[in-house]
């Protein structure tokens, strides 16, 4: 009973967290694109805009549920829903932080760490594309139908990349459960660089992981899915109010989950000075690694122009995969000469 | 309560095929085929086949069943249903192919009932997989990789043509 108890606080507290950071994730996305712009961004709701987020939630909320003429009613409502979960539920085996000492009990700081973690991801990963692809059908619009036809076809290009990019890192660490790879990763060369996967020997890897997220993410510059110059907003041109709100919340829990991923695979996760004597300081280092990614994503987004399409194939097939393929291969080399 | 959940996932499973089957607009099958293979998943993770049932989610729903409705939705099948249904012999054919795969059931499960699998052997777990795979089934599991070569080569070299 007390491990059911331990478990539902958990999840209820790990949502509670991504939830409201994911509201000001997009205030932060906001504020960095004026600053990179020289413009003040959000600053009206509350000091600095703090409170943007809350406004934003209740327009969305109480705006008009406008439904576009569509044979498909049922499957227009499903879709966001479809898009929202699976990206919620990969905060299920991200490990946050090591075992800590709380209330008399040891407490592990992820919800579950299973055996076959990694692969669970890219299952939910695999999965997110029917939101965006049944929206785009659903909508009864030629923009929402184009926007969801290259969704799928970009998902489907990189998700090999990103797939096969991680290769390296199970043959280095020996296993699938994220919690191991992070333990795999503690310690330091030499006494001074840190056994993180990034540094020896997965750099080309951590590229190629994190070019591929970004195009999983549908972040610029692999925007095409919503290209607003030649499709309005793509696949959700036809949503609106709450359902649109679903997508927007899916697409940051999609940018966050993938940050914290690639933290947990490259960056060592919790692993930092001092965590040995005190765990929860590597809740503090993994929040810290997981920020600079997201960083970098707004930072792309304030200066990167939008690929063209064909080139966007192109380089997913002739230019990412191969690489992968290479990274694989030496990968393997190196553990069999270490 | 495992009892519960596997008359819930097999259900789901059950009428979720029928659903395949029955409905008219193939967008509806391909995705009543999605609830099969999710609750297919369910009963794989009961069994304690975690890595099954992790694979079976990323190739069939992440993969197959993706290209499935694109190309349903590319080509907007509608005309294609009317014209399957005037050949006959595809019913009759059904006949014999249902009473063989009927038949393979009942085989199994005899099988299964009289050696069955001591509870708590890791057969689904990623390491016991992959041994088997390289040592037992080595041959088999080379052979299908060359037939996907040859399928993409197949697949690149239409592609070309038209």
């Amino acid at each position: 009973m007390d491990v059911v108890v331990e478990a539902v606080v958990k999840i209820v507290v790990v949502f509670g967290i991504v939830l409201t950071f994911l509201a000001y994730l997009a205030l932060f996305e906001r504020k960095i694109l004026g600053w990179i712009q020289l413009r003040y961004g959000p600053n009206r709701v509350g000091p600095w805009g703090l409170l943007q987020p809350l406004a934003d939630l209740l327009k969305f909320l109480f705006k008009e549920d406008v439904r576009p003429m569509t044979p498909n009613p049922l499957l227009f409502s499903v879709a966001p829903i479809l898009s929202l979960v699976p990206a919620l539920m990969t905060y299920a085996v991200i490990p946050f932080g090591d075992r800590i000492e709380l209330f008399g009990r040891e407490i592990a700081l992820y919800i579950t760490s299973v055996n076959v973690g990694l692969l669970y991801l890219f299952a939910l990963s695999g999965l997110g594309v029917y939101g965006i692809v049944l929206a785009g059908w659903a909508s009864n619009s030629k923009y929402s139908l184009l926007g969801g036809l290259r969704s799928a076809a970009q998902l489907i290009s990189y998700e090999l990349t990103l797939t096969l990019s991680v290769v390296g890192v199970l043959i280095q660490a020996g296993s699938l459960d994220l919690v191991e790879i992070v333990r795999a990763q503690s310690g330091t060369y030499f006494g001074l660089i840190p056994k993180w996967h990034v540094f020896w020997y997965q750099p080309l890897g951590f590229l190629l992981f994190f070019i591929a997220a970004v195009a999983e993410t549908n972040r610029v510059p692999f925007d095409l899915p919503e290209a607003e110059t030649e499709l309005v907003a793509g696949y959700h041109t036809e949503y609106s109010a709450t359902k649109f709100a679903m997508f927007y919340v899916a697409e940051y829990a999609n940018i966050l989950a993938v940050s914290a991923l690639a933290t947990t695979l490259f960056l060592g996760g919790w692993n930092g000075p001092g965590v040995e004597r005190m765990p929860l300081l590597g809740v503090f280092y993994f929040a810290a690694k997981t920020a600079i990614f997201l960083f970098i994503y707004i930072w792309l987004r304030a200066t990167l122009p939008r690929f063209r399409y064909d080139q966007l194939m192109r380089f997913g097939w002739k230019v990412l995969l191969p690489l992968a393929f290479a990274n694989i291969v030496l990968s393997s080399a190196m553990a069999v000469i270490a | 309560m495992e009892r519960a959940l596997f008359l819930s996932f097999a259900l789901t499973a059950i009428v979720a095929a029928l659903n395949v089957l029955w409905r008219r607009h193939p967008l509806h099958s391909a995705l009543a085929l999605l609830v099969v293979l999710g609750a297919l998943t369910g009963l794989y993770i009961l069994l304690g086949a975690y890595f099954l049932a992790v694979v079976q989610v990323i190739i069939y729903a992440g993969a197959i069943l993706v290209l499935f409705l694109f190309v349903i939705m590319l080509l907007n099948i509608r005309a294609e249903e009317a014209r399957l249904e005037r050949r006959p012999i595809f019913r009759w054919l059904a006949v014999p192919f249902a009473l063989l795969l009927g038949a393979e059931i009942v085989y199994l499960v005899r099988v299964f009932e009289e050696n069955p699998i001591p509870s708590g052997t890791s057969i689904g777990v990623t390491e016991a997989v992959g041994r088997e795979l390289f040592t037992t089934y080595l041959l088999p599991f080379e052979i299908t990789s060359i037939v996907i070569l040859i399928a993409i080569l197949g697949a690149v070299v239409l592609a070309r043509r038209g």
